[in-house]
């Protein structure tokens, strides 16, 4: 639900203390999971909690609920970000994140939109999820909805090309109701994204593509709300946020790690991660 | 037989042997070196060796337009992607101009695991076997995996080599003589054959010793060239048992438990138990309790063999 505060900065502990939370359960499904993508999840956190403990609207006890704002993780290695930001929605119990991987488990290694609540579409192959995200997009503005549509994307994944023809398709049929997010993290598996193939300059491309930009800090949660704000301002284009992040932010020994990308934490390594994350605020 | 190995440790080592011998040969990845192990190649020859980024379908066109240029393209990536992703690539720009371009992704089945059902592949065999001139190969142990991308190179025209991540028992050794579209019998028996390919040729092997324990003799086929299918070794061994069990970590739909019974349907029809993953996707879990899941078991193909010979 939207938190109604007219506090501003009480508004940003809020969500940082959730992104807190968050991280720590990142840290603890894949420590008990023994597998999964701990480096895509962290430097999601920040945005994935203001989208879900300030920007959007939903009813968790109605997830399907028409009216609901969307959230497409088109990056869907990064489940474990989802999941914590849906359990601490209360969509499903806190304890099923322990499930995740589990062969009997509604929390699959990648998002599955028939076996987890809340979870807008399945996701897993890179690009797809964002074309999802267009075609729901769509269809809010033939219903003539209000809902809006917030889709992840990778930096790594904005080499399928089908980002990017979804992207022209979206600004073509002026959808003002979806705003995409770009994890920019400079990491992808094999290495530095500029290193592999180069996205840059990400910004003009998606300008020339025809969408609104904003470039931020991806772990500042002001100006993520400020970026979500403008989108809301914007009429007859797409925006497009270009967040500048860190792949395993706020534990020292993942941060900027490529090998991080897909390795589980060791049970060590699951006290530390916690113990930093801990260190840096409050929980919500 | 006490080491064990993924088919997919096999790929970067052969590549690097392939490299070695002939300056033709180029590497395409798309992002997952690492994994498919493409990276062992990388660093041996990395003038010879392109990241695509993650995009398959830019990955296997481009593979297409370097075989113009008389390179033997090998590609990276997961057989989800390659397969699934690609799969007009291959099929128009590889596979109808008949080009030189070799498909060896890895963690193909549900093997993979944990990942769940978006990243397990049971339609790559499928997918790759109703293209026209597409030779399939799905090798069962690390050494007939080495020797099917050896010859896959000698090949002139599209090849697809499955490749997994599961550790498997070795059958096969570094003097196996790897024949495309050879069938080969591993165990010979009376009452019942069993084709396998992949991962459930180990399998069907243990199931082949439990059967001879029930006093039941399996015949044991190890179908690793799926296309093209070895007609005579399969119609000989149904003539002489009358009864076929296949099994393979691949749709029932499609792959060779629909090839087995394509062509004993018009050539020698005899009763067929298709083991396989029953039309239904994966899902997160470890490899051995998947296996379970599914259906996929040694037990699974002794009880499809019993069933078959009414016990
Ligand atoms: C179509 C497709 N190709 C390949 C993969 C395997 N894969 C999973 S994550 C990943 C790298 C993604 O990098 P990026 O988008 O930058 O993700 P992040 O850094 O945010 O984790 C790849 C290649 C996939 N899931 N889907
Ligand atoms: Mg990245």
């Amino acid at each position: 639900m939207t938190t109604h505060t007219t506090d501003k900065q009480a508004t940003v502990s809020l969500v940082e203390a959730k992104a807190r939370t968050i991280r720590t359960r990142i840290i603890n499904m894949l420590g008990a999971a023994g597998s999964g993508h701990p480096g895509g999840s962290l430097s999601a956190a920040d945005i994935v909690a203001t989208l879900y403990f300030h920007e959007m609207n939903y009813n968790a006890a109605e997830p399907r609920w028409p009216g609901r704002d969307r959230f497409v993780l088109s990056k869907g290695h990064a489940a474990p970000v989802l999941y914590a930001a849906l359990a601490e929605s209360g969509y499903f119990p806190r304890e099923d994140l322990a499930t995740l991987r589990k062969i009997d488990s509604h929390l699959q290694g990648h998002p599955d939109m028939n076996k987890t609540p809340g979870v807008e579409i399945s996701t897993g192959s890179l690009g797809m999820g964002f074309s999802a995200a267009v075609g729901m997009a769509l269809g809010l503005k033939i219903d003539k909805s209000e809902s809006r549509v917030y889709t992840l994307i990778g930096d790594g994944e904005s080499q399928e090309g089908i980002i990017w023809e979804a992207g022209m398709f979206a600004a073509q049929h002026k959808l003002d109701n979806l705003v995409g997010i770009v994890d920019y993290n400079n990491l992808q598996i094999d290495g530095h994204v500029s290193d592999i193939v180069d996205i840059r300059p990400v910004a003009a491309k998606w300008s020339a593509f025809g969408w609104h930009t904003i470039e931020i800090d991806g772990h500042k949660v002001e100006q993520i709300i400020g970026a979500l704000n403008e989108a809301k301002s914007i009429k007859g284009k797409p925006t497009m946020i270009i967040a500048n992040t860190v792949k395993g932010k706020n534990v020292t020994f993942m941060e900027g790690q490529v090998d991080f990308h897909g390795k589980a934490p060791s049970k060590d390594e699951v006290a530390q991660a916690c113990g930093e994350i801990e260190a840096s605020g409050p929980l919500g | 037989m006490s080491e064990k190995r993924a088919t997919r440790e096999a790929y970067g080592e052969t590549l690097i042997e392939l490299g070695r011998a002939n300056p033709n040969i180029v590497v395409l990845e798309a992002d997952l070196a690492k994994s498919t192990t493409t990276i062992k190649f990388k660093k041996e020859f990395p003038d010879r060796f392109f990241d695509c980024g993650v995009a398959e379908q830019n990955m296997m066109a481009m593979a297409a337009g370097l075989a113009t240029t008389g390179k033997i393209c090998f590609t990276g990536s997961f057989a989800m992607f390659a397969t699934g992703r690609a799969f007009e690539q291959v099929r128009n720009t590889i596979a109808y101009p008949s080009l030189n371009v070799k498909i060896c992704p890895t963690h193909a089945g549900i093997t993979v695991g944990a990942d769940g059902g978006s990243h397990q592949t049971i339609e790559d065999i499928a997918l790759m076997r109703v293209i026209p001139g597409m030779t399939v190969i799905v090798p069962a142990d690390y050494y007939e995996a080495k020797k099917a991308i050896a010859k896959a190179a000698e090949i002139d025209g599209p090849v697809y080599v499955r490749l997994g991540r599961a550790t498997l028992p070795m059958i096969f050794d570094e003097d196996y003589d790897f024949v495309p579209g050879k069938a080969i019998v591993l165990k010979q028996g009376t009452d019942v054959t069993i084709f396998a390919t992949g991962i459930m040729v180990s399998s069907s092997l243990v199931a082949a010793e439990n059967l001879a324990k029930a006093g039941i003799s399996a015949e044991v086929i190890n179908i690793s060239t799926i296309k093209p299918l070895d007609d005579n070794a399969i119609i000989e061994s149904a003539v002489k048992t009358g009864r076929v069990v296949v099994a393979e970590e691949h749709s029932i739909i499609g792959g060779l438990g629909s090839a087995v019974a394509e062509l004993l349907c018009e050539k020698h029809p005899v009763p067929v138990a298709r083991v396989g993953i029953k039309d239904v996707f994966g899902r997160s879990g470890e490899p051995a309790e998947l296996l379970k899941y599914y259906g996929l078991t040694d037990e699974d193909i002794s009880q499809a063999a019993k069933g078959l010979l009414g016990k």
